[in-house]
């Protein structure tokens, strides 16, 4: 399946794979979150590493790799995005 | 932006992203001499400081909240907005605007630098930490960005105090340099483009080296190591705030006796000396008997906070903190209520969400803190038989009662969140997003500048107010004085408030007695054991041996279902000034304090009888 272009919400894309977010329920997400989100460059169209993952319960929540930065979010976000892996 | 005409220079902010460095290069530009307030009106910090110009004047430079946007999501975001566009009343907008770039972040820094610039008001850029991204392998050129903003940029690193006189000579020439040159105003995801493009730009030459910071994380955020290695961090500092601090408390309180020795030595007796003795000496002890712990605390999560560790903590316990409404943000500040709920509630700044903090502060008092440690112990030593329970009989009864109350703190507290969350505290959470920043070495001079700062701000704003509640006890409970011959304390304005609070309690099982004790425990929660002794006539110099003769005098007085209440009641009751006080001042205001007070006092009414009268049935 790799060879084509999977599809997946964040949240299910494995550690250290590069992908490319293609869309974004924006509507799932509470106001200041998708602002908050998109004031961080997490938006249609970033590239996008999962770096880390809690160990309790739904491996929540998830460090990202987004550009030069880090950044932490809970799964809700993540399942909010589509990514492509790259 | 075309009838500018130049502005004598009298103030000017830092601006910038979270994590820019820009508290450091504001340490650095203004020195130790800064003052620390709120906004008008809200919880946001106001640091201001003077800064000296190259022509020896000073102007008044703030270092604005950080944020990612003029588009505010956070109090904190909505502050630096209103500063800089100068519609927060009270609060002139600066003259100029000194914009904070993480050099090596700069992508994501340029897309509210831009947005900053576009206002058109004098700028300068500081392109900040130029050797951590020198470190990362990064070599870049300011001149290309100067010229893609069109405003100054000057290359700093704050820690290393390189660049300050250069940025300073920048920031006194901008108001005659005029705004910038009008940028077309882009909206966030064109700033974002435009960001990215001259980020690339300016890069002469990457290296790709392995950051130290992932490397760091592999192990720091590892799903097994990393939370074993929090737990024993967390244990170091538990143990230095709970333990180291005793020591240094014990010499704090043993100076102020041998203050109220002297004064005894030196004034004839009368209610002048004791006034001074017992009121307001007794009320410095009580203030500064919290200054080890706020010292050591505080050090700790400075420390935590300034190597990037503390974003870590909370991305581990972040799990835990959400089942109960809250976010990882929330864990240090309700660990360290375990010692004491006071540089507990001080800790919860370093939670951005305001409903969050809110609903940190307003359970972080059911924590079970060190001073209920005295009470639980005479009650639990007086009333509840030391003997082996369960298999193999390793587990003594009294562990378990105490065990059980921290318990029933803990579950009180996530219980009430859990309600809190739903109701008072309702809204929008800001969930749990979170840049983490990168590993740095903290700086000792901003450690000690901040230690200073948090200690000033307890002492000045919290210890005011326990003094003065202190002498207010005092003078409760030595007015009116008794004739002759008469007790005191039952003729004091506390002994006829006992009389009323005795028909009130009764119904929990306690007798006037307890009423009476709860009066000046109100300043904190240890004194209850005082002041029953009092009660009860037991003294003694020495403190465990009041303890033993106290918890014998007890047993004749008290049935074990009041005792039981008594121990319900401690769980619950706000039983400390000091909490109350910090709460006022971290909260900016009477309301949520009266809230606290009410909700807790009422939780520790109805559990002290529900214990009671399940007690009683159960024929105990």
């Amino acid at each position: 399946m790799d060879s084509q272009t999977p599809l997946m919400t964040l949240d299910a894309l494995p550690l250290r794979r590069r992908a490319q977010i293609t869309a974004v329920d924006w509507s799932a997400l509470v106001d200041e979150e998708a602002r908050r989100l998109r004031a961080l460059g997490i938006d249609v169209g970033a590239q996008i590493t999962v770096s880390h993952r809690g160990i309790f319960a739904g491996a929540d929540p998830l460090a990202v790799q987004i550009g030069r930065m880090t950044v932490a979010l809970r799964r809700v976000h993540a399942r909010a995005m589509q990514v492509e892996a790259l | 932006m075309n009838d500018f005409s130049p502005v004598t220079l009298r103030s000017a902010a830092l601006v910038g992203n979270p994590n820019a460095g820009k508290s450091a290069l504001f340490n650095a530009l203004t020195g130790a001499r800064q003052k620390i307030a709120n906004y008008p009106g809200v919880t946001v910090e106001r640091k201001s400081g003077r800064l000296a110009l190259p022509d020896g004047a000073s102007v008044e430079l703030t270092d604005l909240p950080g944020s990612y946007g003029l588009d505010a999501t956070s109090p904190d975001e909505e502050v630096t907005r209103r500063v800089i566009l100068g519609e927060l009343s009270g609060v002139d907008a600066p003259d100029v605007l000194v914009v904070v770039l993480d050099a090596s972040n700069l992508e994501q820094h340029l897309v509210f630098a831009q947005e900053v610039i576009a206002l058109g008001k004098p700028c300068v850029v500081a392109l900040n930490m130029v050797d951590l991204a020198e470190r990362d392998g990064l070599v870049l050129d300011p001149t290309a960005l100067e010229s893609a903003l069109g405003v100054p940029v000057i290359p700093t690193v704050a820690v290393r105090r390189r660049g300050l006189a250069e940025l300073t000579a920048a920031i006194a020439a901008a108001p005659a340099q005029g705004p910038a040159h009008p940028r077309a105003k882009l909206d966030e995801v064109e700033r974002r483009m435009e960001a990215r493009a001259m980020a690339e730009a300016m890069i002469i030459s990457e290296s790709v080296k392995h950051r130290l910071h992932s490397r760091a994380d592999e192990l720091l955020l590892n799903p097994w190591l990393g939370p074993v290695f929090l737990l024993g961090l967390l244990f170091i500092v538990f143990q230095a705030v709970f333990a180291w601090a005793a020591p240094l408390q014990d010499g704090l309180e043993g100076l102020v006796g041998l203050l109220i020795d002297a004064v005894k030595g030196a004034m004839p007796a009368g209610l002048l000396r004791d006034f001074i003795t017992d009121g307001a000496l007794a009320g410095v002890g009580a203030v500064v008997v919290f200054l080890p712990q706020i010292i050591i605390l505080f050090f700790f999560i400075l420390v935590l906070e300034a190597t990037g560790y503390m974003a870590r903590a909370a991305f581990i316990m972040d799990r835990m903190m959400a089942g109960v409404g809250l976010s990882g943000r929330s864990f240090i500040p309700l660990l360290s209520s375990f010692a004491c709920a006071v540089p507990g509630i001080m800790a919860t700044r370093s939670i951005t969400d305001p409903k969050d903090r809110l609903t940190t502060i307003l359970i972080a008092p059911l924590m079970t803190c060190s001073a209920r440690l005295p009470v639980y112990a005479v009650i639990i030593a007086a009333f509840i038989p030391n003997r082996p329970v369960g298999p193999g009989g390793v587990i003594g009864l009294q562990g378990l009662v105490l065990l059980g109350l921290y318990v029933a703190g803990i579950v009180g507290a996530m219980v009430v969140a859990l309600v809190l969350r739903r109701s008072v505290t309702k809204g929008a959470a800001s969930g749990f997003i979170m840049e983490m920043p990168k590993y740095q070495l903290p700086r000792l001079r901003d450690l000690g500048l901040g230690l200073f700062q948090r200690a000033w701000i307890f002492l000045r704003r919290a210890g005011t107010m326990i003094f003065h509640v202190t002498i207010i006890l005092w003078l409760l409970l030595n007015f009116p004085r008794a004739e002759v011959g008469k007790d005191q304390v039952d003729a004091s304005f506390a002994g006829h408030i006992a009389n009323g609070l005795a028909v009130l309690v009764e119904p929990i099982g306690f007798n006037r007695d307890i009423a009476l004790a709860l009066i000046p425990s109100m300043a904190a929660r240890e004194v209850a054991v005082a002041s029953l002794a009092t009660t009860y006539a037991v003294a003694s110099d020495d403190e465990d041996a009041t303890a033993h003769q106290l918890a014998s005098q007890l047993k004749t007085h008290w049935s074990l279902p009041t005792a039981l209440a008594f121990l319900a009641w401690f769980v619950f009751a706000p039983q400390c000034i000091s909490t109350i006080a910090v709460t006022r001042r971290e909260t900016n205001g009477w309301k949520w304090p009266a809230f606290m007070l009410a909700y807790l006092f009422g939780l520790a009414y109805v559990f002290a009888g529900i214990t009671y009268w399940a007690a009683l049935a159960l024929g105990l």
